[in-house]
């Protein structure tokens, strides 16, 4: 009567076949079942799209000048028009949200693990952990990021945007990261934590088995909105030069120089502020019904 | 139009209503609250909950109405539709009428000026009944203001009038205290006298207990005899315990599936049941006062979202024959007057004498304790023998060799615990040292169950996490299979764990949602490397009564009673000696616990095992445990073997807490004489000097002055005053005297 | 009892410590104060320089430990240095607190209660078309950046001054320099250029706040004691009013706290594209202007506003919520 892994592994996928749907696809059902959930959906993968093929269509590359058209408006040939620099405002804006997605999307996965495991770690052993994580969390807290940030950004000039990413993420985690403690608190007084615990099994596994999966649908809607909170504070440094640094470009400094031709040539301030909104508003909108289809009772099916 | 009164000078002066209506039978009056056909249904097309199914009642004036059923039967989705309190997308039909006028369906202004006045109701929970940033005497004062035109000063005087009606000891400044202030039984008195605030006719109480300890249960049920003679107001009383509405109702409505499914008078439905649910629900009670053990329902209620087609019951009747699952049969009368059931067997069943015990099928259990299936038939009084016989030992198998002779598992010796207690969060600070758990010992010895017994806040889960912890306690010490926890170094307290287990009592919070059954029972194998869990795993899920192919689902699959099998299953997976049970089946349905405790004893019989089984209920451990220790503010009271305590119980709170516990038999409970104790629970920051009961206790006030002083002063020890049986009390001699 | 709140504010002055520490440290390390003399015409001699950043001292050529304790004992004594240009820090800054004070009072007041009226009305019709409008809106709203909005609005106030042909909407600074007339021209110069800036700001606020408020409204609205009150004899409305909306309010009042303390230095963009000369605005022209004093001053700054407002968010709690108020009696 004993029976072998693979059977054991066999009976598991039939179970999972005949049993209740899995939780991944319940989750994306009513995900996708969201009118929001699918417009976030496709406006962000439209957007992703036009960032990564988009520079393919286009004839011009960000760092071509064309000398024959300067502050040209859109046609034929420059299909958003041009910069005062006579640079492809179509080339050039792609060029920049391209830029702030990846670093957007880096610094927000990197910030929601740090605040997840020093948020986990500090609530579940509480103590002089837990004092020493809280202490440190509250300094970042009270740093004001910007300044910091903007103080730090020589060093990211020359392509170091890797760093550029990596320091943001250390402003990005604070709070995600005392909401966890909270979490994990409240976590390790249930019972099938303390089950574990007497059961001998080794806190860091409790903390990565049974804690951080339990609040895997906080952490994915938390990255999400993170991703456009990143992407926000990038913009905004880049806005006063503290960001990207040239030749690189992102959304920030597009705007920047956008905003004193605007008057005149609406196309090289519309185009890149009317795509970074969108994308932010695709992002929310995706953390959002996210949120709701990992916890019903938080939306729609309330009461 | 009421008069602004005094409560005691209508209910006396008013003709018609009240007590002067029930002293004469010759004319009785017309319902006050009559429901016709009431149906409640969530949500539309296939996915539609029909929560609740077609009840009637009616309701005379200071009658009290029982409406019984487990979690799910629409009880309360009834009441709250009764109220027009429901959500708005529920679809509600039928008929509510309130002294012959139809509510059902009025728009807000009438149903304002019903509720709250003519017809009020009393929540489940007073903790989140009530608004947390009001002082609980404006929340009444508020009620009181709504219906009469009266001064906010005459409304605070009336607040303060009704919490002293309710119990509530020095009314005038507790009437400026905030909800979370109370205790629970205090909470639920506010309750009631916002109920009770303008003199209602009808007054629906939505278990008004369910979250109370058994004495304050005692109380608050007092409370609300007290409102029912004050007012005059038919009650009724919407619970899943069958104790409590055997003593305290005139009629009774057993609910299943959203139904009513038998109906009658107390003494027709509880001695002469005519529905096999209702008999099976009876026989499933554990019951403090028979010998016999509960005998479980098998399945689970189904679904309200995919109801079978014919009687809902069908699935788990004993009685069921292929008819049953034709048609839902009718609600119709059955033997005396006023005596409804829905079955189709109603006149078979009447005409063998009464309904079947619930039959244990075969196979769900063992051969072993098969062979103790009760399939008798009640006796035709229905009253069961009222004694206190010696339950069987499990399994019928030879007796193990006498306790002194039985190697000790668990020995706790003077263990005390006692933390600070801080408050605040801008100004935290100490405010007192919680005395939890304050020296206590006691020893388990192999194959034997002892019961730790007491209600909230007694220290008993306090006790059982100290146990747990396998580390030093803050004084006294822990010795688990013959190792003081003290001088464990980390390899032996792995290997300790390896035989203490533990269930805890909810199943749902004890498993890991995120894991499949199979990862939940092989993670102490995995943890104590084992390498290939499977085969032990499949065993264990049979061993409890679980199908093995079912391993691959989550716990959500799975109803309540299958996933504290589950919860067991993980506990026994590693072999141990000693299980501890953390109030196992107090989450549980009445139609299932029977189950999950055969279970357990079977287990234990088979396994050899040892238990240290937590709980509330002295009716729940009655048939599990040898022996028996009951807690109160973190001391043990009295200690003993279970027949010994039960029987002939020595310290005046043990007496107490038996006599609380509400008997499912109304000419019983009627009888029997409740010991009802004053008062809360005293803090365990700051308990009493001397004998921690002496503030409640009904001897101390039958002392004489040397007499109390001694318990004032002096913290009575346990004292052995019978063989295995010890009670700290000074005068535990003389607690037969109250 | 008094040991706690002491414990708590000798944290908070640790933190600022650190915090501000940190700050110069690292301002000091990587801005460089001398490049502001660079590339004149004429050149400034480098020994005028020198003695001119000794001064200051923001001289590179001093160990930054020396510098540290330098400034540091100047901080104690409630010194934050010398500006690049040579005035008092502490001057400058307590100018500027005043000019960020008088911007975002209004706009904090506007965006909260608006927000909190919005998102309560939301949640008690949830997914009424009032609700969806709503959603939409502060969706739509927390998408633009400050960046965006602003520049947004001034393009459209240069487009409707044009319109109208007269000034209505001033976009540039806190108030017309040299403006004639009483009081009553004086008041309604300011309100023009404070109309803008206002916006930019209660919009981005007022969509947080109603989507925070709806949540904490719908997180009561199915409470218990929101029947218990219609089950006494309330009606709905009264019931939302009475007892819904006041507890939902209790961390919607703890957040404007917060949201006090951060704005303080947090109106860069308003400050900065608005013309107004604040904190948030500073904070930009030091760190372009490697001013190594003010920066840290700045940090300081908005350290203190932050534990602050931290503070002010629990005594707030604490008067508003009975279940944390201390001292109640039991």
């Amino acid at each position: 009567m004993s029976v072998t892994d693979e059977e054991l592994a066999e009976q598991r996928e039939a179970g999972n076949r005949l049993g209740a749907p899995s939780r991944l696809r319940v989750v994306a059902g009513r995900f996708f079942g969201s009118f929001q959930g699918r417009a976030g959906f496709a406006l962000l993968a439209l957007m992703f799209l036009l960032a990564f093929a988009g520079p393919f269509l286009g004839r011009w590359s960000y760092t071509d000048r064309d000398f024959t058209a300067f502050l040209a408006p859109p046609s034929a040939d420059h299909w958003w028009g041009t910069l005062q620099t006579g640079a492809d405002v179509y080339a050039v804006t792609l060029r920049g949200m391209r830029r702030s997605l990846v670093v957007g999307l880096l610094a927000a996965v990197v910030g929601t693990t740090l605040a997840a495991v020093v948020g986990a770690f500090a609530g579940y052993f509480a103590g002089w952990t837990d004092r020493a994580l809280t202490w440190a969390t509250d300094l970042l807290l009270v740093l004001p990021a910007f300044l910091i940030l903007a103080v730090m950004s020589p060093l990211f000039a020359s392509g170091q945007w890797p760093l550029f990413v990596l320091v943001l993420a250390l402003f990005l985690w604070m709070v995600t990261s005392k909401i966890v403690r909270g979490v994990t608190i409240s976590l390790r007084e249930r019972e099938f934590v303390h089950a574990a615990r007497f059961m001998g099994v080794r806190p860091t596994t409790i903390i990565f088995r049974h804690i951080l999966p339990n609040m895997s649908s906080l952490l994915v809607v938390d990255a999400t909105l993170n991703v456009s909170a990143a992407i926000l504070t990038e913009t905004s440094l880049s806005y006063f030069g503290f960001g990207i640094q040239p030749p690189d470009v992102s959304l920030g400094s597009l705007i920047a120089d956008g905003t004193r031709t605007a008057l005149y040539a609406p196309w090289t301030f519309w185009f890149c502020a009317g795509l970074l909104v969108v994308t932010v508003l695709a992002v929310n909108m995706v953390g959002d019904s996210l949120r709701d289809a990992f916890d019903p009772a938080s939306g729609r099916g309330r009461r | 139009m009421k008069g602004y009164g005094g409560l005691r000078a209508e209910s006396a002066g008013r003709p018609g209503t009240g007590r002067a209506a029930r002293d004469d039978p010759a004319e009785p009056p017309g319902p006050v609250l009559e429901v016709t056909d009431l149906h409640v249904t969530f949500g539309a097309g296939a996915g539609a909950v029909r929560a609740v199914r077609g009840v009637s009642y009616a309701v005379r004036p200071g009658e009290v109405l029982g409406v019984v059923g487990e979690s799910g039967s629409g009880k309360s989705v009834t009441s709250l539709a009764v109220m027009g309190l429901l959500p708005p997308h529920a679809r509600v039909t039928g008929s509510v009428r309130l002294h012959g006028r139809e509510i059902l369906g009025a728009d807000e202004k009438t149903l304002s000026a019903v509720r709250g006045g003519t017809i009020s109701m009393v929540f489940q929970d007073p903790l989140s009944a009530l608004t947390p940033v009001y002082r609980v005497g404006d929340q009444i004062a508020e009620a009181v203001r709504i219906h009469r035109r009266v001064s906010r000063r005459d409304a605070a005087r009336r607040a303060v009038e009704l919490l002293d009606l309710v119990g509530i000891p020095d009314a005038a400044r507790r009437a400026r205290a905030f909800p979370h202030e109370f205790s629970g039984g205090m909470r639920q008195r506010v309750m009631i006298a916002m109920a009770i605030a303008n003199d209602p006719d009808v007054l629906l109480c939505d278990e008004p207990t369910t979250a109370l300890d058994v004495t304050v249960q005692a109380q608050v049920l007092e409370v609300l005899r007290r409102a029912r003679r004050e007012t005059g107001a038919a009650i009724v009383l919407i619970t899943h315990d069958l104790g409590v509405v055997a003593g305290f109702a005139d009629r009774v409505m057993v609910m299943y599936a959203g139904r009513p499914v038998e109906a009658g008078t107390v003494d027709d439905v509880y001695l002469r049941p005519r529905m096999p649910y209702t008999a099976g629900l009876l026989a499933a009670v554990p019951r403090l006062d028979a010998a016999e053990r509960p005998v479980p329902i098998e399945g689970a209620p189904p679904s309200p979202a995919a109801l079978p087609p014919g009687c809902p019951f069908e699935p788990r009747c004993p009685l069921a024959v292929p008819a049953c699952s034709a048609a839902e049969p009718a609600l119709e009368p059955v033997g005396s007057p006023g005596h409804l059931a829905a079955c189709i067997r109603a006149e078979e069943i009447e005409a063998a004498g009464g309904a079947p015990l619930a039959v244990r099928p075969p196979g769900a259990l063992p051969a072993e304790t098969g062979a103790e299936v009760a399939a008798g038939v009640l006796p035709a009084s229905g009253v069961p023998p009222v004694a206190a016989g010696v339950p069987e030992e499990p399994g019928g198998r030879a007796a193990p060799p006498p306790r002194r002779d039985r190697e000790v598992v668990l020995a706790v010796d003077g263990l005390v615990r006692h933390y600070p207690l801080t408050k605040g969060t801008l100004l935290r600070r100490r405010i007192g040292t919680v005395q939890a758990v304050d020296g206590v010992s006691f020893d388990v010895r192999e194959r034997e169950t002892l019961a730790l017994v007491g209600e909230s806040g007694c220290g008993k889960t306090t006790t059982l996490m100290e146990i747990l912890r396998l580390a030093r306690p803050q004084r006294g010490t822990v010795t688990v299979l013959g190792r003081d926890t003290a001088a464990l170094g980390a390899r032996d307290r792995m290997a300790i764990r390896r035989d203490l287990q533990v269930v805890f009592q909810d199943p749902m919070a004890s498993l890991d949602p995120r894991m499949t059954v199979y990862d939940i029972v092989a993670e102490p194998l995995r943890t104590h490397g084992v390498r290939r869990p499977g085969p032990r795993v499949r065993e264990l899920l049979r061993l409890v009564g679980l199908e093995p192919g079912h391993a691959a689902r989550h716990p959500q699959d799975f109803s309540g009673g299958q996933r504290q099998r589950v919860g067991i299953a993980r506990a026994l997976a590693l072999e141990p000696r000693l299980v501890v049970l953390d109030e196992p089946v107090s989450a549980l349905d009445v139609s299932i616990r029977a189950g999950v405790l055969d279970l357990l004893a079977d287990l234990k019989a088979r396994l050899g095992l040892s238990y240290l089984f937590v709980a509330h209920d002295l009716a729940v451990v009655r048939h599990l445990a040898d022996r028996v220790a009951v807690m109160y503010l973190g001391v043990i009271a009295e200690i003993g073997r279970v027949e010994r305590v039960y029987a002939a119980p020595l310290h005046p709170y043990t007496r107490a807490l038996l006599s609380a516990v509400p008997v499912p038999d109304p000419g019983a409970e009627r009888s029997r004489r409740h010991i009802l104790l004053e008062g809360d629970l005293p803090s365990p920051a700051d308990p009493p000097s001397g004998c921690r009961f002496r503030t409640r206790c009904p001897l101390f006030r039958m002392l004489n002055g040397a007499e109390q002083a001694r318990c004032v002063g002096e913290r009575p020890p346990l004292r052995m005053l019978d063989d295995d049986h010890a009670a700290s009390c000074h005068f535990a001699e003389r607690s037969g005297a109250i | 009892m008094a040991g706690f709140l002491f414990r708590r504010l000798l944290n908070y002055l640790a933190l600022i410590a650190v915090a501000t520490s940190l700050a110069y440290a690292l301002a000091a390390t990587a801005l460089n104060p001398r490049a502001n003399y660079e590339g004149r015409n004429p050149p400034i001699p480098p020994a005028v320089v020198d003695a001119r950043l000794a001064e200051l001292n923001l001289d590179d050529r001093t160990p930054l430990p020396e510098r540290y304790l330098r400034w540091a004992s100047g901080v104690v004594r409630g010194d934050f240095g010398r500006t690049v240009t040579g005035g008092s820090v502490n001057q400058d800054l307590g100018r500027r607190i005043g000019v960020t004070l008088r911007l975002i009072t209004a706009g904090l007041l506007l965006g909260s209660v608006t927000g909190v009226l919005v998102g309560a009305y939301a949640a008690v019709r949830q997914y009424g078309p009032f609700d969806r409008l709503a959603t939409g809106v502060s969706f739509a709203v927390l998408a633009v950046p400050t960046v965006v909005l602003a520049n947004i609005l001034i393009i459209a106030a240069v487009w409707f001054n044009y319109l109208v042909g007269a000034h209505v909407f001033l976009v540039s600074g806190e108030a017309t320099p040299g403006m004639p007339g009483g009081f009553a021209a004086q008041a309604a110069d300011r309100l023009r250029h404070l109309v803008l800036p206002t916006l930019s700001l209660s919009l981005g606020l007022a969509a947080v706040y109603s989507r925070y408020q709806r949540n904490m409204m719908l997180d009561v609205l199915g409470a218990d004691f929101v029947r218990t009150a219609m089950a006494k004899g309330l009606r709905r409305r009264t019931a939302l009013v009475r007892h819904a909306l006041r507890t939902a309010l209790i961390p919607a009042v703890t957040y404007f706290a917060f949201t006090f303390g951060a704005l303080l230095v947090g109106t860069t963009f308003t400050e900065k594209i608005f013309g107004w000369h604040g904190m948030g605005e500073q904070l930009v022209n030091s760190i372009s202007a490697n001013d190594v004093n003010t920066v840290a001053a700045i940090s300081c700054f908005a350290a203190l506003a932050v534990l602050a407002a931290a503070l002010a968010s629990d005594l707030m709690q604490a008067v508003l919520d009975p279940r944390v108020r201390m001292g109640a009696d039991r």
